[in-house]
């Protein structure tokens, strides 16, 4: 009686052994498909993007771009994601310190807003903006008396583009904060920082690269929406065009060349982005292998 | 006086943590505060630092009253009960700290901190990061950053509680070391009796939120001002004898009384090694068998079964237990070298949540 489950302990390991050498097989298969998925449609579509939009040639690509409306576009979207990053950043802190270091009532309730955004369908939330500010909303009559324009305007656009990446910083540093705890900065106090000195040195630190992974996502979220944006912008030309617009509104005129020329440039940023991340997780592990090479000698006692 | 404490109350909304405590931690002690989890050590050493502060009450250290200072400007050293060392800085940097928030300038600053490296034995790991080091290691960090910017006060929240047994041994002669080498007034919150026992100077002892006994380790544990701490440090035998005929008795047992009523209950304590035992029948008053024996070690712990079914334990050498040739099941006489009256009346201690630290009357040592 006692020999039988050992037996099978034995058996299980010979299936397993056997069950590694077939996995060979499957292993490359589904490598294979992962890579043929990244090919199809990930690889194929961005080359295209850059084949199309150098189709015509250098002096093409550079006209595309430089053309005034299409410059327009470019700075407005620079613009639109200089003042929503930022905003965001600072929410993201103030709701992720909150529900991470304090107790509160509507604590669940505030998770389940910062959420929002992401189950809100970005035209509903263009539309949102359209009712509440437009001529015919809520606040339309009082701000148009008051010569303040915010629908078919920067404002506009600048509110729906803020709405729309709400989640994201607060998304990321809310689990890092919560692992992190409290700790960190009291015994930061007891060594005699003052609060700011706590802040820069001990909880900033600890959470950058949730942070920094938050701006790049939100950054290129807020460069690239397109619903909301076109929703409350009103499409005006050389004035409210964003570049997801000013691509749409090319593409339409069978503009196709000068269409890609923009698009490339937003493919670009998401590769910018993309690099910018694998860099800087590469230079954190080097950090972190230098210090284990280098105390080496030392030993564990 | 380094630390002193003042009918310090702490309150989390309805909750008493802290009722109406009262001590002092002289210049250079080791100071141990103890008790069961929930019994308000930790919130005693967290005012001390300033991370809580009392509902009422005075604390000051060095003289100086410091209820309206803040954590910053106490000069405390605190060590967490998980270090919390900062993971993004190397143990240079940890140690380095408080230093730089101090504005020390940047030479000072270094010669402390190789200085630290130096004194604790961390040598060839001033540039590992936290998540590289063994947990005698952060142990170590941890002190020595709260120590570089030479504080009044040491304060450690369970300093063993975050490494394995073996090395605890270790670490508690590591500290008592320390502790005199550097003179630093420290104290320390534990659970562990054994600990409070080994490593204090004096030993501070609560229970659910009140000071039950300050004193020595010897005074603790051979002068328990009251049932709790007679209970919590170390072992004690407690049992409830009759009093007929002017003698408390229960079973066997008997215990001269004065000015006793007739029929009341009393409580008894006495502790394992007030218990002498032999093999020889006629040696000693009482007869027991011998039921049960614990080898712990250099001591043995043996449980004795007295004809009337009570059961007492008891505790004796290795070589006293070879000596008299005893085993599971022997025939032994034994006597109590000594015991104390814990109540005159059974159940006339008031429950534990009352006990206070000014009340240990009717605690007088018999024979």
């Amino acid at each position: 009686m006692i020999e039988t489950p050992t037996k099978k302990r034995d058996e299980a390991v010979g299936k397993s052994q056997r069950g590694t050498e077939e996995s060979v097989a499957v292993k490359w298969i589904l490598i294979s498909v992962a890579l043929a998925f990244c090919v199809v449609f990930l690889m194929l579509p961005l080359v295209n993007v850059f084949v199309q939009a150098l189709a015509k040639g250098w002096s093409f690509y550079w006209a595309a771009l430089t053309h005034p409306d299409s410059w327009a576009a470019i700075r407005l979207t620079l613009l639109v994601s200089a003042i929503s990053v930022p905003l965001n950043v600072l929410f993201g802190f103030a709701a992720s310190w909150a529900i991470a270091k304090f107790e509160f009532r509507g604590k669940s309730f505030l998770i389940t807003l910062i959420d929002l955004p992401f189950s809100v369908s970005p035209v509903v939330a263009g539309l949102m903006f359209v009712l509440l500010f437009g001529l015919q909303g809520f606040f339309g009559e009082w701000l148009d008396a008051r010569n303040v324009h915010i629908v078919f305007a920067v404002p506009g656009i600048v509110l729906a583009t803020v709405f729309i990446t709400f989640p994201f910083v607060a998304r990321e540093l809310i689990p890092v904060m919560q692992a992190t705890g409290t700790e960190q900065e009291q015994a930061a106090l007891t060594l005699g920082a003052n609060g700011w000195q706590t802040f820069w040195h001990v909880t900033l630190p600890s959470v950058k690269w949730g942070l920094l992974y938050g701006i790049i996502l939100c950054n290129a979220r807020a460069m690239g929406e397109f619903g909301a944006v076109s929703v409350v912008s009103g499409h005006i030309t050389g004035q409210t065009d964003t570049m997801p617009l000013r691509v749409e509104k090319l593409y339409n005129e069978y503009n196709g060349q000068a269409a890609f020329a923009i698009a490339s440039l937003l493919a670009l940023l998401a590769l910018v982005t993309l690099g910018l991340k694998t860099l800087l997780e590469w230079k954190q592990a080097r950090d972190y292998r230098a210090a284990s090479a280098a105390s080496i000698p030392g030993g564990t006692p | 006086m380094s630390i002193e404490l003042r009918g310090v109350t702490k309150k989390f909304g309805e909750v008493v943590a802290v009722k109406n405590v009262a001590f002092s931690v002289r210049e250079g002690e080791l100071m141990a505060l103890l008790g069961p989890s929930g019994g308000g050590k930790t919130t005693v050493l967290r005012m001390i630092a300033g991370l809580e502060m009392p509902t009422t009450g005075d604390i000051f250290i060095r003289g100086q009253r410091v209820n309206d200072l803040s954590v910053q400007q106490r000069n405390i050293g605190f060590v967490f009960q998980n270090y919390a060392l900062f993971k993004n800085m190397n143990v240079s940097k940890n140690i380095a700290f408080g230093l730089k928030v101090k504005k020390w300038n940047k030479a000072e600053s270094q010669e402390r901190v190789a200085e630290l490296v130096k004194l604790f034995g961390l040598e060839g790991l001033e540039r590992r990061y936290p998540q590289q080091l063994s947990g005698g290691q952060r142990q170590r960090v941890a002190i020595a950053r709260a120590l570089a910017p030479k504080p009044s006060v040491l304060l450690l929240d369970e300093p063993f509680g975050a490494v394995d047994a073996k090395i605890r041994q270790e670490l508690r002669d590591w500290m008592v070391t320390m502790h005199h080498d550097l003179n630093v007034t420290t104290v320390f919150v534990t659970h562990d009796q054994e600990e409070a026992l080994e490593v204090a100077n004096r030993i501070v002892i609560f229970s659910r939120g009140l000071l039950e006994q300050v004193g020595t380790p010897r005074e603790v544990y051979e002068q328990p001002s009251n049932e709790f701490v007679a209970r919590f440090i170390g072992v004690m035998n407690v049992i409830e004898p009759e009093v007929r005929n002017g003698v408390a008795r229960l079973g066997e047992l008997e215990f001269p009384t004065h000015g006793v009523e007739e029929g009341q209950k009393l409580r008894i304590g006495f502790r394992p090694y007030s218990v002498q035992i032999s093999s020889d029948l006629t040696a000693y008053r009482y007869r027991a068998i011998l039921r049960r024996t614990f080898f712990l070690g250099v001591l043995l712990r043996v449980e004795l079964e007295l004809p009337s079914g009570l059961t007492i334990r008891a505790r004796m050498s290795k070589e006293e237990y070879a000596a008299h040739a005893l085993e599971d099941g022997s025939e032994v006489s034994f006597q109590l070298r000594n015991y104390r009256v814990l109540a005159r009346e059974a159940g006339a201690l008031p429950p534990e949540s009352d006990l206070t630290y000014s009340s240990p009357a009717g605690f007088a040592e018999n024979i």
